[in-house]
Protein backbone atom coordinates (compact mmCIF):
# COMPACT_ATOMS: atom_id res chain seq x y z
CA UNK A 1 0.00 0.00 0.00
CA UNK A 2 2.84 2.66 1.69
CA UNK A 3 4.76 1.60 -1.55
CA UNK A 4 2.48 2.08 -4.36
CA UNK A 5 0.88 5.27 -2.63
CA UNK A 6 4.75 6.61 -3.20
CA UNK A 7 5.12 5.33 -6.41
CA UNK A 8 1.16 7.22 -7.46
CA UNK A 9 2.86 9.99 -5.58
CA UNK A 10 6.22 9.88 -8.07
CA UNK A 11 3.69 9.62 -11.01
CA UNK A 12 1.44 12.47 -10.36
CA UNK A 13 4.97 14.98 -9.55
CA UNK A 14 6.01 13.88 -12.18
CA UNK A 15 2.56 14.94 -14.61
CA UNK A 16 2.36 17.88 -12.52
CA UNK A 17 5.86 19.28 -13.75
CA UNK A 18 4.91 18.50 -17.50
CA UNK A 19 2.37 20.38 -17.09
CA UNK A 20 3.51 23.36 -15.32
CA UNK A 21 5.94 23.49 -18.47
CA UNK A 22 3.16 23.20 -21.09
CA UNK A 23 -0.07 24.42 -19.61
CA UNK A 24 -2.22 23.28 -22.63
CA UNK A 25 -0.35 21.14 -24.60
CA UNK A 26 1.14 18.54 -22.31
CA UNK A 27 1.97 14.63 -23.60
CA UNK A 28 -0.58 13.17 -21.02
CA UNK A 29 -3.51 14.92 -21.96
CA UNK A 30 -2.52 14.60 -25.81
CA UNK A 31 -2.68 11.35 -25.88
CA UNK A 32 -5.52 10.73 -23.68
CA UNK A 33 -7.21 13.26 -26.36
CA UNK A 34 -6.19 10.96 -29.38
CA UNK A 35 -7.85 8.15 -27.27
CA UNK A 36 -10.70 9.48 -26.17
CA UNK A 37 -11.26 10.17 -30.15
CA UNK A 38 -10.62 6.85 -30.89
CA UNK A 39 -13.28 6.13 -28.01
CA UNK A 40 -15.93 8.41 -29.31
CA UNK A 41 -16.17 6.43 -32.86
CA UNK A 42 -17.79 3.52 -30.55
CA UNK A 43 -19.07 4.93 -27.09
CA UNK A 44 -20.81 2.66 -25.00
CA UNK A 45 -23.53 5.54 -24.01
CA UNK A 46 -24.90 4.98 -27.26
CA UNK A 47 -26.49 1.76 -25.28
CA UNK A 48 -27.65 4.16 -22.83
CA UNK A 49 -29.38 5.72 -25.64
CA UNK A 50 -31.24 2.60 -26.82
CA UNK A 51 -32.16 1.70 -23.38
CA UNK A 52 -33.44 5.25 -23.01
CA UNK A 53 -35.38 5.41 -26.00
CA UNK A 54 -37.15 2.48 -24.41
CA UNK A 55 -37.93 3.82 -20.97
CA UNK A 56 -39.05 7.03 -22.96
CA UNK A 57 -41.87 4.92 -24.91
CA UNK A 58 -42.96 2.10 -22.68
CA UNK A 59 -45.91 2.48 -20.60
CA UNK A 60 -44.32 2.14 -16.96
CA UNK A 61 -45.42 3.59 -13.49
CA UNK A 62 -48.37 3.49 -11.29
CA UNK A 63 -50.30 5.21 -14.40
CA UNK A 64 -49.27 3.14 -17.10
CA UNK A 65 -48.38 5.65 -18.72
CA UNK A 66 -45.39 6.29 -21.26
CA UNK A 67 -43.50 9.76 -21.41
CA UNK A 68 -44.21 10.85 -24.90
CA UNK A 69 -46.61 13.35 -23.66
CA UNK A 70 -43.65 14.71 -21.55
CA UNK A 71 -42.92 18.47 -22.77
CA UNK A 72 -39.44 19.61 -22.85
CA UNK A 73 -40.03 22.87 -23.84
CA UNK A 74 -40.82 22.42 -26.97
CA UNK A 75 -44.24 20.49 -27.12
CA UNK A 76 -45.44 17.25 -25.79
CA UNK A 77 -43.52 14.52 -26.88
CA UNK A 78 -40.95 16.81 -29.02
CA UNK A 79 -37.42 15.39 -28.68
CA UNK A 80 -35.34 16.47 -30.82
CA UNK A 81 -33.75 19.46 -30.45
CA UNK A 82 -34.87 19.96 -26.74
CA UNK A 83 -32.07 19.47 -25.00
CA UNK A 84 -30.19 22.21 -26.30
CA UNK A 85 -32.18 24.49 -25.10
CA UNK A 86 -32.90 23.56 -21.42
CA UNK A 87 -32.83 24.54 -18.52
CA UNK A 88 -35.66 26.60 -19.89
CA UNK A 89 -38.91 28.50 -17.77
CA UNK A 90 -42.04 26.14 -17.82
CA UNK A 91 -45.03 27.77 -17.36
CA UNK A 92 -47.23 24.57 -15.75
CA UNK A 93 -44.76 24.58 -12.77
CA UNK A 94 -43.92 28.30 -12.97
CA UNK A 95 -40.03 27.89 -12.22
CA UNK A 96 -37.27 26.85 -14.24
CA UNK A 97 -36.13 23.35 -15.20
CA UNK A 98 -32.83 21.52 -16.04
CA UNK A 99 -32.92 18.04 -18.54
CA UNK A 100 -33.33 15.90 -15.72
CA UNK A 101 -35.38 17.68 -13.57
CA UNK A 102 -38.10 17.84 -16.40
CA UNK A 103 -37.74 14.48 -16.90
CA UNK A 104 -38.21 13.19 -13.51
CA UNK A 105 -41.37 15.77 -13.10
CA UNK A 106 -42.80 14.33 -16.07
CA UNK A 107 -41.86 10.76 -14.50
CA UNK A 108 -43.70 11.73 -11.25
CA UNK A 109 -46.71 13.88 -13.15
CA UNK A 110 -47.67 11.18 -16.03
CA UNK A 111 -46.45 8.03 -14.89
CA UNK A 112 -47.14 8.29 -11.16
CA UNK A 113 -43.85 7.40 -9.69
CA UNK A 114 -42.85 8.98 -6.54
CA UNK A 115 -39.90 11.65 -6.71
CA UNK A 116 -38.67 10.41 -2.93
CA UNK A 117 -38.29 7.19 -4.04
CA UNK A 118 -36.17 8.06 -7.08
CA UNK A 119 -34.16 10.71 -5.71
CA UNK A 120 -33.03 8.15 -3.03
CA UNK A 121 -30.55 6.15 -5.17
CA UNK A 122 -30.56 9.47 -8.09
CA UNK A 123 -26.55 8.13 -9.84
CA UNK A 124 -25.18 5.44 -11.47
CA UNK A 125 -22.66 2.81 -10.06
CA UNK A 126 -21.35 -0.60 -10.47
CA UNK A 127 -24.25 -1.95 -12.89
CA UNK A 128 -26.91 -0.17 -11.68
CA UNK A 129 -28.10 3.10 -14.04
CA UNK A 130 -31.21 5.00 -12.37
CA UNK A 131 -33.87 5.52 -15.29
CA UNK A 132 -33.78 9.34 -15.52
CA UNK A 133 -30.04 8.92 -16.06
CA UNK A 134 -30.90 6.48 -19.38
CA UNK A 135 -33.78 8.99 -20.29
CA UNK A 136 -31.48 11.84 -20.09
CA UNK A 137 -29.16 10.52 -22.24
CA UNK A 138 -31.15 9.61 -24.98
CA UNK A 139 -32.66 12.95 -24.74
CA UNK A 140 -29.36 14.67 -24.95
CA UNK A 141 -28.77 12.38 -28.06
CA UNK A 142 -31.96 14.04 -30.11
CA UNK A 143 -29.95 17.27 -30.23
CA UNK A 144 -26.94 16.04 -31.78
CA UNK A 145 -24.80 18.20 -33.76
CA UNK A 146 -27.52 21.07 -33.22
CA UNK A 147 -26.29 24.73 -30.85
CA UNK A 148 -26.96 25.09 -28.15
CA UNK A 149 -29.29 27.55 -27.63
CA UNK A 150 -30.15 28.06 -23.30
CA UNK A 151 -33.14 30.74 -23.25
CA UNK A 152 -33.07 33.91 -21.51
CA UNK A 153 -36.29 35.64 -22.50
CA UNK A 154 -38.22 34.75 -19.44
CA UNK A 155 -37.37 37.04 -16.15
CA UNK A 156 -37.03 33.76 -14.16
CA UNK A 157 -34.65 32.74 -16.56
CA UNK A 158 -32.57 35.66 -16.20
CA UNK A 159 -33.00 35.43 -12.31
CA UNK A 160 -31.68 31.70 -12.67
CA UNK A 161 -28.38 32.29 -14.33
CA UNK A 162 -27.78 35.40 -12.22
CA UNK A 163 -28.47 32.84 -9.03
CA UNK A 164 -26.38 30.35 -10.89
CA UNK A 165 -23.53 32.74 -11.38
CA UNK A 166 -24.05 33.60 -7.50
CA UNK A 167 -23.44 30.02 -6.77
CA UNK A 168 -20.88 29.41 -8.69
CA UNK A 169 -18.32 32.02 -6.89
CA UNK A 170 -19.78 31.32 -3.68
CA UNK A 171 -16.90 30.79 -1.42
CA UNK A 172 -18.39 28.26 1.30
CA UNK A 173 -17.41 25.03 3.36
CA UNK A 174 -14.07 23.78 5.84
CA UNK A 175 -11.41 24.55 2.80
CA UNK A 176 -13.73 28.14 1.76
CA UNK A 177 -13.89 26.71 -2.15
CA UNK A 178 -16.55 27.82 -4.87
CA UNK A 179 -16.79 26.18 -8.50
CA UNK A 180 -14.37 29.38 -9.73
CA UNK A 181 -11.31 28.38 -7.34
CA UNK A 182 -11.19 25.42 -9.83
CA UNK A 183 -12.86 26.45 -12.75
CA UNK A 184 -12.09 30.54 -12.67
CA UNK A 185 -8.79 30.63 -13.88
CA UNK A 186 -6.78 29.02 -16.76
CA UNK A 187 -3.97 25.90 -16.18
CA UNK A 188 -6.29 24.76 -12.85
CA UNK A 189 -6.26 21.29 -12.45
CA UNK A 190 -6.87 18.28 -9.88
CA UNK A 191 -4.32 15.54 -10.06
CA UNK A 192 -3.72 14.92 -13.47
CA UNK A 193 -7.11 15.98 -14.89
CA UNK A 194 -6.69 19.42 -16.60
CA UNK A 195 -10.04 21.68 -15.25
CA UNK A 196 -11.61 24.18 -17.89
CA UNK A 197 -12.07 28.07 -17.11
CA UNK A 198 -16.26 28.26 -17.21
CA UNK A 199 -15.76 32.05 -16.94
CA UNK A 200 -14.18 32.41 -20.39
CA UNK A 201 -16.81 32.07 -23.08
CA UNK A 202 -14.25 29.28 -25.70
CA UNK A 203 -13.51 26.79 -22.28
CA UNK A 204 -17.37 27.16 -21.16
CA UNK A 205 -18.38 24.83 -23.77
CA UNK A 206 -16.82 21.59 -21.74
CA UNK A 207 -19.47 22.07 -18.85
CA UNK A 208 -22.15 21.08 -21.37
CA UNK A 209 -20.58 19.33 -24.44
CA UNK A 210 -19.49 15.65 -23.60
CA UNK A 211 -22.68 15.44 -21.05
CA UNK A 212 -24.09 13.44 -20.04
CA UNK A 213 -20.67 10.74 -20.23
CA UNK A 214 -19.92 7.34 -20.13
CA UNK A 215 -17.12 7.41 -17.81
CA UNK A 216 -14.27 4.55 -18.79
CA UNK A 217 -13.00 4.26 -15.10
CA UNK A 218 -16.05 1.80 -13.75
CA UNK A 219 -18.36 2.08 -17.13
CA UNK A 220 -21.11 4.14 -15.70
CA UNK A 221 -23.36 6.39 -17.52
CA UNK A 222 -23.48 9.59 -15.43
CA UNK A 223 -25.20 12.78 -15.62
CA UNK A 224 -24.74 16.72 -14.86
CA UNK A 225 -27.00 16.11 -11.94
CA UNK A 226 -24.39 13.48 -10.55
CA UNK A 227 -21.07 16.17 -11.78
CA UNK A 228 -22.85 18.85 -9.82
CA UNK A 229 -23.53 16.81 -7.15
CA UNK A 230 -19.47 15.56 -7.03
CA UNK A 231 -18.07 18.83 -7.37
CA UNK A 232 -20.24 19.79 -4.22
CA UNK A 233 -18.60 17.00 -2.46
CA UNK A 234 -15.33 17.78 -4.30
CA UNK A 235 -15.59 21.06 -2.23
CA UNK A 236 -16.56 19.70 1.03
CA UNK A 237 -20.26 21.29 0.66
CA UNK A 238 -23.20 19.94 2.22
CA UNK A 239 -25.09 17.66 -0.39
CA UNK A 240 -27.48 19.34 -2.80
CA UNK A 241 -30.70 18.39 -3.45
CA UNK A 242 -31.14 15.91 -6.37
CA UNK A 243 -33.25 17.61 -8.85
CA UNK A 244 -32.69 21.06 -6.71
CA UNK A 245 -32.94 24.57 -7.97
CA UNK A 246 -29.27 25.00 -6.93
CA UNK A 247 -28.44 22.53 -9.46
CA UNK A 248 -30.91 24.28 -12.65
CA UNK A 249 -29.53 27.51 -11.38
CA UNK A 250 -25.78 26.16 -11.77
CA UNK A 251 -27.06 24.51 -15.32
CA UNK A 252 -28.24 27.24 -16.43
CA UNK A 253 -24.96 29.72 -16.14
CA UNK A 254 -23.12 27.34 -17.55
CA UNK A 255 -25.25 26.35 -20.31
CA UNK A 256 -26.24 29.80 -21.29
CA UNK A 257 -22.02 30.94 -21.28
CA UNK A 258 -21.92 27.71 -23.89
CA UNK A 259 -24.11 29.52 -26.16
CA UNK A 260 -23.63 29.39 -30.05
CA UNK A 261 -21.51 26.29 -29.66
CA UNK A 262 -22.28 22.65 -31.60
CA UNK A 263 -23.55 20.07 -28.36
CA UNK A 264 -21.86 17.02 -30.16
CA UNK A 265 -24.50 14.28 -27.97
CA UNK A 266 -23.70 12.09 -25.07
CA UNK A 267 -19.54 11.85 -24.08
CA UNK A 268 -16.73 10.19 -23.12
CA UNK A 269 -14.86 11.09 -19.99
CA UNK A 270 -11.83 9.06 -18.88
CA UNK B 1 -33.53 -9.51 -19.00
CA UNK B 2 -30.19 -8.23 -20.58
CA UNK B 3 -30.10 -4.42 -22.38
CA UNK B 4 -30.42 -4.15 -25.87
CA UNK B 5 -27.39 -4.44 -27.95
CA UNK B 6 -26.70 -1.09 -30.21
CA UNK B 7 -25.14 -2.70 -33.59
CA UNK B 8 -24.34 -0.69 -36.81
CA UNK B 9 -23.87 -2.30 -40.33
CA UNK B 10 -22.82 0.06 -42.86
CA UNK B 11 -21.92 -0.93 -46.36
CA UNK B 12 -18.80 -0.62 -48.40
CA UNK B 13 -19.48 -2.34 -52.02
CA UNK B 14 -20.14 -5.72 -50.98
CA UNK B 15 -18.12 -5.78 -47.76
CA UNK B 16 -20.33 -4.57 -44.37
CA UNK B 17 -18.45 -3.14 -41.81
CA UNK B 18 -19.96 -4.30 -38.60
CA UNK B 19 -19.48 -2.36 -35.35
CA UNK B 20 -22.02 -3.92 -32.10
CA UNK B 21 -21.95 -2.42 -28.11
CA UNK B 22 -22.73 -4.76 -26.12
CA UNK B 23 -24.12 -4.12 -22.47
CA UNK B 24 -22.98 -6.47 -20.28
CA UNK B 25 -21.07 -6.19 -16.25
CA UNK B 26 -18.51 -8.34 -17.23
CA UNK B 27 -16.96 -9.21 -14.08
CA UNK B 28 -13.84 -10.86 -13.43
CA UNK B 29 -14.70 -12.83 -10.21
CA UNK B 30 -11.73 -11.13 -9.40
CA UNK B 31 -13.18 -8.11 -7.79
CA UNK B 32 -14.72 -7.09 -4.27
CA UNK B 33 -17.44 -5.31 -3.38
CA UNK B 34 -18.40 -3.04 -0.40
CA UNK B 35 -18.58 -5.14 2.29
CA UNK B 36 -15.55 -7.33 1.01
CA UNK B 37 -17.87 -10.30 -0.80
CA UNK B 38 -15.93 -11.53 -4.30
CA UNK B 39 -18.32 -10.25 -6.72
CA UNK B 40 -18.91 -13.90 -8.86
CA UNK B 41 -17.93 -14.29 -12.45
CA UNK B 42 -20.00 -13.31 -14.86
CA UNK B 43 -18.80 -12.24 -18.69
CA UNK B 44 -19.88 -12.80 -21.83
CA UNK B 45 -18.65 -16.51 -23.65
CA UNK B 46 -20.34 -16.72 -26.99
CA UNK B 47 -20.51 -14.45 -29.77
CA UNK B 48 -22.42 -15.26 -32.73
CA UNK B 49 -23.63 -13.48 -35.66
CA UNK B 50 -25.55 -14.30 -38.71
CA UNK B 51 -26.53 -13.01 -42.16
CA UNK B 52 -29.48 -14.38 -43.14
CA UNK B 53 -29.77 -16.94 -40.92
CA UNK B 54 -26.35 -18.03 -41.94
CA UNK B 55 -23.77 -17.80 -39.53
CA UNK B 56 -20.52 -15.49 -40.31
CA UNK B 57 -18.75 -14.34 -37.32
CA UNK B 58 -18.34 -15.72 -33.99
CA UNK B 59 -16.52 -15.66 -30.78
CA UNK B 60 -15.45 -17.78 -27.71
CA UNK B 61 -14.35 -14.69 -25.53
CA UNK B 62 -13.74 -14.75 -21.82
CA UNK B 63 -13.62 -12.18 -18.42
CA UNK B 64 -10.48 -10.90 -19.72
CA UNK B 65 -12.46 -8.42 -21.93
CA UNK B 66 -13.59 -5.27 -20.86
CA UNK B 67 -17.25 -4.39 -19.11
CA UNK B 68 -20.32 -2.58 -22.15
CA UNK B 69 -17.32 -4.30 -24.78
CA UNK B 70 -17.67 -3.31 -28.38
CA UNK B 71 -16.47 -5.54 -31.36
CA UNK B 72 -16.22 -4.80 -34.93
CA UNK B 73 -15.87 -7.21 -37.93
CA UNK B 74 -16.08 -6.86 -41.58
CA UNK B 75 -18.59 -9.38 -43.37
CA UNK B 76 -18.17 -10.20 -46.88
CA UNK B 77 -20.63 -10.54 -49.37
CA UNK B 78 -23.45 -8.26 -47.64
CA UNK B 79 -25.93 -6.46 -49.88
CA UNK B 80 -28.42 -3.74 -48.49
CA UNK B 81 -31.77 -5.06 -47.26
CA UNK B 82 -29.25 -8.36 -45.83
CA UNK B 83 -30.43 -8.77 -41.77
CA UNK B 84 -27.95 -9.05 -39.28
CA UNK B 85 -28.21 -10.80 -36.32
CA UNK B 86 -26.24 -11.18 -33.14
CA UNK B 87 -26.46 -13.11 -30.14
CA UNK B 88 -24.81 -13.35 -26.86
CA UNK B 89 -24.72 -15.96 -24.02
CA UNK B 90 -22.70 -15.51 -20.79
CA UNK B 91 -22.09 -18.12 -18.52
CA UNK B 92 -24.76 -18.08 -16.41
CA UNK B 93 -27.43 -18.67 -19.49
CA UNK B 94 -28.10 -15.62 -20.36
CA UNK B 95 -28.57 -14.64 -23.64
CA UNK B 96 -29.72 -11.60 -25.75
CA UNK B 97 -30.21 -11.52 -29.48
CA UNK B 98 -30.26 -8.24 -31.33
CA UNK B 99 -31.02 -7.71 -35.44
CA UNK B 100 -30.37 -4.83 -38.05
CA UNK B 101 -31.08 -4.27 -41.35
CA UNK B 102 -26.97 -3.82 -43.51
CA UNK B 103 -26.65 -0.04 -44.59
CA UNK B 104 -30.03 0.79 -43.01
CA UNK B 105 -28.06 3.40 -40.69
Amino acid sequence: MQKSFRAALATCCAVAAATLAHAQTDPTTEDFEKFRAVMEDANPAELWEVKGEQLWKTRRGPKNASLEQCDLGLGPGVVKGAYVQLPRYFADVGTVMDAERRIVHCMVTLQGFSFEEIAKRPFSSGNYTPDPVSIVTFVAAQSRDMKIAVPQSHPKERATWELGKAIFHYRAGPWDFSCATCHGEDGKRIRTQNLPNFTKHDQAPRSFIGWPGYRMTGGVMHSLQWRMNDCFRQQRFPEPGYASDTITALLTYMGVNSNGFVYKGPGIKR
Amino acid sequence: MADPMKIRASLQGDVADVRVLMAHPMETGQRKDASGNVVPQHFIQTITAQLNGKPVFGADISQAISRNPVFAFKVKGAKAGDKLSITWIDNKGDKRTDEVVVGGG
